[in-house]
C-alpha cells in the first residue's frame, strides 16, 4: 500500500459491502481518508476510474448508471462544491442515483483551516438540496453502505456516506 | 460558405444510426439536437454544463460495444477541460467527442469564449485522443464523419462554426426523468432502476 491504512480489514469490509450491493462502477478524485479503499478498488476487477475534478466524476458515474451500472463516486468533502451544479441540475431532476463516499475533513472543526467551513456545513449542504447523508461510526460503515443503497433504490437519488479521517 | 452551429448539428444528426447514442450538452446545442430529430438514444443534458463528455465516457466504458457520441460546445468543453486527459488516457475506443465551436456562449447572448485564440483540437491532440479532426464546412464535416465512425477512438472532431441568427429552437419539452427512463430503455434494454 502506498499509504498506511489505519484499518485494512475495514476497507476490505467496505469493498465487500459495495460488492454485495452490486456496485460495479467507481470514479472519483483522490482523498487521503479514502486512500486505502481507492487502492483496493484499483487493484480489484471492479476497477476505479480517476477524474480530474469531482463534477467530472459525477458525470462519468451518471453515464455508467444510464448504461445499466450501479455507480459510486469517492471524493473528499472539499469537492462537494464542485458537484452542486451536477447534482442539482442532473442527478436530482433526472433521478440518477449515485453512492457518494465522502472523506469528512474538518469534522468537528479539528483539521487544517481550509477544511473548517466545509467541514462544518457539508452534510447540511447536501441535505438542503435533497441528498441524504449518513455519518456512521467506523464499525457501522459496511452497514451504512447497505442502508444507502436501500435509500437510493427507494428514492432514485444520490446518497452520501461520510468517512472520517483515520477510519480506513 | 459559412457553417452555422445548427446546420452542423443537423448535418451530423442526420447521419446517426439507431445504435449510436448521443449525449448533448446544455443550451442551444441541446435544443438543436432535439430539433434535428428526437430519438430515444439522445440524452438531452439540459443543465450540468461541462460534464457531458464525462457522462458520455461513463456510457462508453459501461457499453464498450456501442458508439457514444457527445455533442459538446466550446464553452462547455472549456468548462470541463479536465475531461480531455481522462478520456484520452482511459481511451474508450467507442467515444466520439464532437465540439461545435462557435467561439461564443451562444445560448446566453454570444459572449466570447477563449476558443477564438486557443485551438481546442490542439488541446485534444496534446491530451492524446487517438484521432483528432478539424473541419469548417458542411462538406468537410460529412466527409470527416464517414471516416471517423470507422476509426478506433477516442475521436475528437472540432467543428468550427458560427452562431445562428434569429430565434432559437424550442426547449426540449420532455421531463428530465422521462429522458432518463427512455434513454435507459433504448440503450440498456430495460429502464429497471437502481
Amino acid at each position: 500500500m502506498t499509504k498506511t491504512s489505519a484499518n485494512p480489514g475495514l476497507s476490505q469490509d467496505c469493498l465487500d459491502a459495495l460488492r454485495a450491493q452490486r456496485f460495479n462502477f467507481f470514479s472519483g478524485v483522490a482523498d487521503s481518508t479514502l486512500a486505502s479503499l481507492i487502492e483496493l478498488l484499483s487493484n480489484d476487477p471492479l476497477g476505479y476510474v480517476p477524474a480530474a475534478r469531482e463534477d467530472l466524476a459525477i458525470g462519468m458515474a451518471s453515464g455508467a448508471h444510464l448504461a445499466g451500472r450501479r455507480a459510486c463516486v469517492l471524493m473528499q468533502n472539499s469537492g462537494i462544491g464542485y458537484c452542486l451544479n451536477a447534482l442539482t441540475s442532473l442527478n436530482m431532476i433526472y433521478k440518477i442515483p449515485l453512492l457518494l463516499i465522502v472523506g469528512y475533513r474538518g469534522y468537528e472543526g479539528k483539521d487544517a483551516p481550509e477544511h473548517w467551513v466545509m467541514g462544518k456545513h457539508c452534510t447540511a449542504l447536501l441535505e438542503e438540496i435533497g441528498v441524504k447523508t449518513l455519518v456512521p461510526e467506523a464499525a457501522d460503515l459496511p452497514r451504512a453502505i447497505e442502508q444507502a443503497a436501500g435509500w437510493m433504490s427507494g428514492s432514485q437519488l444520490p446518497v452520501a456516506v461520510f468517512v472520517r479521517p483515520g477510519m480506513l | 460558405m459559412v457553417l452555422t452551429t445548427r446546420q452542423a448539428i443537423f448535418a451530423v444528426a442526420r447521419q446517426l444510426t439507431n445504435h449510436e447514442r448521443v449525449v448533448s450538452t446544455t443550451g442551444y446545442i441541446c435544443r438543436d439536437t432535439h430539433a434535428a430529430g428526437d430519438r430515444p438514444e439522445n440524452f438531452y443534458m439540459i443543465g450540468s454544463m461541462g460534464i457531458a463528455s464525462s457522462t458520455a465516457m461513463g456510457i462508453a466504458l459501461a457499453q464498450p460495444g456501442e458508439t457514444v457520441v457527445v455533442f459538446d460546445g466550446d464553452g462547455a468543453a472549456l468548462m470541463g477541460l479536465g475531461a480531455l486527459p481522462a478520456i484520452a488516457s482511459v481511451a474508450p475506443e467507442n467515444l466520439i467527442h464532437v465540439v461545435f465551436d462557435n467561439e461564443a456562449y451562444a445560448s446566453t447572448g454570444r459572449q466570447p469564449t477563449y476558443s477564438s485564440s486557443v485551438d481546442l483540437a490542439a488541446l485534444a491532440q496534446a491530451a492524446g485522443y487517438r484521432v483528432v479532426r478539424k473541419v469548417d464546412t458542411e462538406a468537410a464535416l460529412l466527409s470527416a464523419w464517414q471516416e471517423i465512425r470507422k476509426q478506433r477512438g477516442p475521436v475528437f472532431l472540432l467543428v468550427k462554426c458560427v452562431p445562428d441568427e434569429g430565434a432559437p429552437m424550442e426547449r426540449v419539452g420532455l421531463e428530465p426523468e422521462a429522458i432518463t427512463a427512455r434513454f435507459m430503455e433504448a440503450i440498456h434494454g430495460t429502464n429497471e432502476r437502481f
